[in-house]
């Protein structure tokens, strides 16, 4: 199929009067040739954008971009758009809109928020990146004409690899085991001292290290602590208690390179309901500021804080939907009104950021966040509390472009099997609230950990 | 000496990907690092942000610091230690505004390495540190790994004595030549030593044969970033330094690697071209003009001519750079007048006139080692004769040197070189000052890829434009 010069302009008028097939095979060819695809940056953190583009296809052109993604657990996700291009042959996934697909509209991260597990995964997949020190790596191809299956088997137009990267160059891990703890410290690029942040996790139980490692490329020292089964629970047969969390609190006050006045802590899920009890009650944590994500003040305060589901498990009161997802929001409810069985939140002395989602099916947290508003009005401190409520949000509300999962295999405290739990949720209205709820959660942050009367530019 | 042994800390980081280090050892590393910082403990440091953090090395970053005070003096810093154990910096004196902050890419540099405003001035302005060893030239050998890069920033304009004093904030940037995704082949068995680069994707792409110069070895790195551009690239050797038989090669040994390009099942074999500098330059020449085998769809040459004739054998060449050629006040060999004056007569020159495709030529003003302009002016005449001069584009690039290479990467005047023939080591004047120089790396590589983008990837052929 080699063409001297000339043919090629010849086969570009013929290609417009009806063509022998050798001519529509070189056009196509050409065509194909022609197709560029480019994401940029090819190489990013998980929470930046970046711009789709394909370009030099014919104008008016339909075509189909796919996202293709083998998490660490070794499952498949997929996701897929329809577009046509426009008078320049050009399409930019952050200005046009898909008109079709795993989302639809103008979505710049669409491809990533909408991945899903390929038809034929198990059920109750969710997607967490174990090893954080390598990239999350997604192709994205292009696809001739609006396609919806079997693009598998098909041959691309283009294709592009993008790594999505959860930890800044320079950053470094340090597993930290002294006193016991299960943790991972991150500490960011450069020669500090930082801020500090104490990450806790929820109901998975393992250590969880992806956001801490993503705290950590935006300046904050941060530390993930396992505390509902750790090594020190497997070994001594015993839940922890609260000074397993001012032990950790103690690593990162003591450590050289973090600003011991200048911690905070961000809790998720269960994690949340521990950050609310050692912001108020610890007389050894002193916290800069709080950040619960999907949590609930509501607990035995004397008993240990990993119990606070388990306590308030009710049969009655749990709901199972038709496919057999259990809904354990109701637990908690009606919020009592007994101070012994919720923290004090009138007695907070640092700012906090509640980020609550309105269709949370596994923890009660908008009626929780609306209580503790209330608590803290009749204190005297509710100037302190900035609560984000998202409409059609659910409780798994992680950093942005996460793929969205309505419902997760879990193995809570209280439920020895393993169960569905619905987490609630519909999926553009929570990966938007993901994305604006992480951007306000790095302000609040920034501002309460590198601001403020003592920072260098009050000096 | 600290900041010595934080370095030392993300070369580990870089060699494993994994780095653990126990909180009681990085205790004891900066503890001293903590006496001092303890009066200061609750003072929070400014926060140095590189946006994009991993970039190819083509493209432009945003350097930013924040949360210093207001109208105060910086100095923002870059260094980058080498394959080769040695240390480059650059620098440039900031003031912040009534924010604290400063913006590379928007504010003025008001002294260090390079002054004014300019976003990538931490890389193109870097030298090596004072105390390095002599005529240093920064290469990447392995590709598949990134040029880390360690910026900066310090109290005050500071101009020496960086790795003595520990920065307010710091941050590492990579930069990287091979695009996610990019298969890197070496070649077996093909009679031809050399590394492909493949693009990511399915193609079918059109193909670059990368050669370059007289310094022999195989240099991956150039071709690499061209894979990252959409191209199949194949870097080729045809000169090693330790081996004086290669330069026995005959002609026909770069037709043999042109054609593993084309004959690739990745590759459109009629979308085939050549990039070279200087002797490289010159083979794309006497490929495009004199071989009857292969057709280059087009040719980049870099500081290269048309002279020597047809190339019969590199030895050949090699052998008609004579001895004791003039040296400047550093002791610098030029070889610039060499091929001076060009000769009138054609046998000594290749026949540019019957060249069929589109030719870039690149050159330098400034250049010291090959009189290129020179060249390019003779070879416009020759083909103007032969009718072909619509074919030939020139750039021409005033107080640029020799070696224009792809973007913000250094500029040196001169570096050390082994001669292939003799295995002497001379160092050779390359030209250029370091400013323009930039800024040519800088606009010739937007044009060649713009160039390669035209005449590989459109449908439209300079004929259908005529």
């Amino acid at each position: 199929m080699a063409m001297q010069d000339g043919d090629e302009c010849n086969a570009e008028l013929e290609a417009s009067n009806g063509q022998s097939t050798n001519q529509w095979v070189t056009s196509w060819m050409d065509r194909k040739c022609c197709v560029k695809l480019s994401v940029q940056p090819s190489r990013g953190l998980v929470d930046e954008k970046f711009i789709i583009l394909v370009r030099k296809v014919f104008p008016g052109f339909q075509l189909t971009i796919q996202a293709l993604h083998t998490c660490d657990h070794g499952h498949s996700w997929e996701a897929f758009s329809h577009y046509t291009a426009n008078a320049t042959g050009t399409v930019n996934v952050s200005e046009d809109p898909s008109l079709g697909g795993t989302y639809s509209g103008v979505e710049p991260m669409g491809l990533l928020w909408s991945l899903r597990p390929v038809p034929g995964s198990k059920p109750g997949l969710r997607m967490k990146k174990i090893n954080v020190q390598t990239p999350m790596v997604v192709k994205i191809s292009v696809y001739q004409g609006h396609q919806t299956e079997g693009l598998v088997d098909q041959v691309p137009l283009a294709g592009v690899v993008v790594e999505r990267w959860y930890m800044a160059p320079g950053v470094v891990r340090i597993p930290i085991t002294e006193e016991r703890l299960s943790a991972t410290l991150f500490l960011p690029s450069g020669p500090g001292p930082f801020p500090g942040i104490l990450d806790l996790w929820g109901g998975a139980g393992k250590l969880v290290e992806y956001r801490s490692a993503l705290l950590a490329s935006h300046g904050f020292a941060a530390m993930t602590l396992a505390y509902l089964s750790p090594k020190v629970v497997r070994e001594t047969g015993k839940m922890v208690d609260d000074t397993y969390f001012e032990k950790a609190y103690g690593v990162l006050e003591r450590h050289p390179q973090i600003l011991s006045s200048r911690i905070a802590m961000l809790g998720f899920s269960i994690g949340a309901s521990v950050t609310l009890r050692m912001a108020v009650y610890s007389q050894v944590i002193k916290l800069r500021c709080a950040v619960c994500i999907s949590g609930i003040h509501v607990q035995p305060i004397d008993r240990p804080v990993v119990q606070v589901l388990s306590y308030f498990n009710d049969d009655a009161k749990t709901q199972v939907t038709k496919e057999n997802h259990v809904i354990s929001r109701n637990w908690v409810l009606p919020i009592t009104k007994d101070p012994s069985l919720k923290v004090d939140v009138g007695r907070l002395q640092c700012p906090l950021l509640l980020v609550v989602g309105e269709d949370d099916q596994n923890m009660a947290a908008q009626e929780s966040a609306l209580d503790m508003k209330e608590m803290m009005e009749r204190a005297g401190n509710s100037h302190l509390l900035t609560v984000l409520l998202y409409p059609n949000t659910g409780h798994l509300i992680e950093p942005p472009f996460t793929p969205f999962v309505r419902f997760s295999n879990f193995r809570s405290v209280k439920l020895p099997q393993m169960g569905m739990a619905l987490l609630g949720g519909e999926v553009v209205a929570h990966s938007r609230a993901q994305e604006d709820a992480w951007r306000k959660t790095l302000n609040f942050l920034k501002e309460s950990l590198y601001g403020g009367t003592d920072s260098l530019s009050r000096l | 000496m600290l900041l010595y042994t934080w370095l030392t800390d993300w070369r580990t980081y870089t060699d494993s990907r994994e780095f653990t280090v126990p909180a009681l050892l990085c205790k004891h590393m900066f503890s001293s690092l903590h006496r001092r910082l303890s009066t200061m403990s609750h003072t929070v440091p400014p926060v140095l942000s590189v946006v994009p953090s991993r970039a190819l090395v083509d493209e432009k970053f945003r350097v930013l610091v924040e949360n210093l005070p207001p109208g105060a003096p910086v100095t923002l810093h870059s260094l980058h230690q080498s394959e080769d154990k040695d240390y480059w910096e650059a620098y440039g004196h900031y003031i912040s505004d009534e924010r604290g902050a400063v913006s590379v890419a928007d504010d003025l540099s008001f002294g260090g390495t390079y002054t004014g405003k300019e976003a990538m001035g931490l890389l193109w302005s870097m030298r090596p540190v004072p105390g390095s060893r002599d005529a240093l030239r920064l290469r990447k050998s392995d590709v598949c790994t990134p040029l880390l890069v360690n910026i900066s920033v310090y109290s005050g304009h500071v101009t020496e004595g960086f790795r003595e004093q520990t920065p307010l904030a710091s941050s590492i940037t990579e930069r990287w030549y091979m695009a996610p995704g990019v298969q890197r082949i070496v070649l077996k068995d093909k009679g031809v030593g050399g590394t492909l680069f493949i693009p990511p994707g399915p193609g079918p792409f059109p193909g670059v044969l990368d050669m370059w110069g007289g310094g022999g070895g195989l240099v991956e790195y150039r071709a690499a970033l061209l894979a990252s551009h959409g191209y199949v690239s194949l870097a080729l050797q045809y000169l090693d330094p330790n081996a004086l038989k290669s330069a026995d090669l005959e002609y026909e040994y770069f037709e043999r690697a042109f054609n593993i390009v084309k004959e690739h099942p990745q590759v459109i074999p009629d979308r085939v071209g050549c990039l070279g500098l200087s002797l490289g330059a010159n083979i794309t020449m006497s490929l495009a003009a004199e071989s009857n085998v292969v057709k280059p769809r087009c040719g980049v040459c870099i500081g290269g001519g048309h002279l020597f004739g047809r190339l019969t054998n590199l030895k050949d060449w090699m052998n008609r750079i004579p001895e004791g050629l003039p040296v400047d006040e550093n002791n610098h060999e030029r070889w610039r007048s060499v091929c001076l004056p060009i000769p009138e007569d054609p046998s000594l020159k290749l026949e540019v006139g019957k060249i069929k495709c589109p030719m870039l030529l690149v050159n330098g003003l400034d250049d010291q080692n090959w009189a290129a302009v020179e060249c390019a002016d003779d070879i416009a005449k020759m083909m103007r004769a032969a009718g072909k001069e619509h074919l030939l584009t020139r750039l021409h690039y005033p107080d640029a040197g020799h070696l224009i290479e792809p973007p913000y990467s250094p500029h040196f005047r001169a570096s050390k070189f082994k001669k292939v023939t003799t295995k002497r080591i001379v160092i050779l004047l390359w030209g250029g000052q370091t400013k323009p120089h930039a800024d040519a790396q800088e606009d010739a590589w937007n044009k060649i890829l713009s160039f390669l983008q035209q005449h590989l990837y459109s449908n439209t052929t300079p004929k259908a434009r005529m």
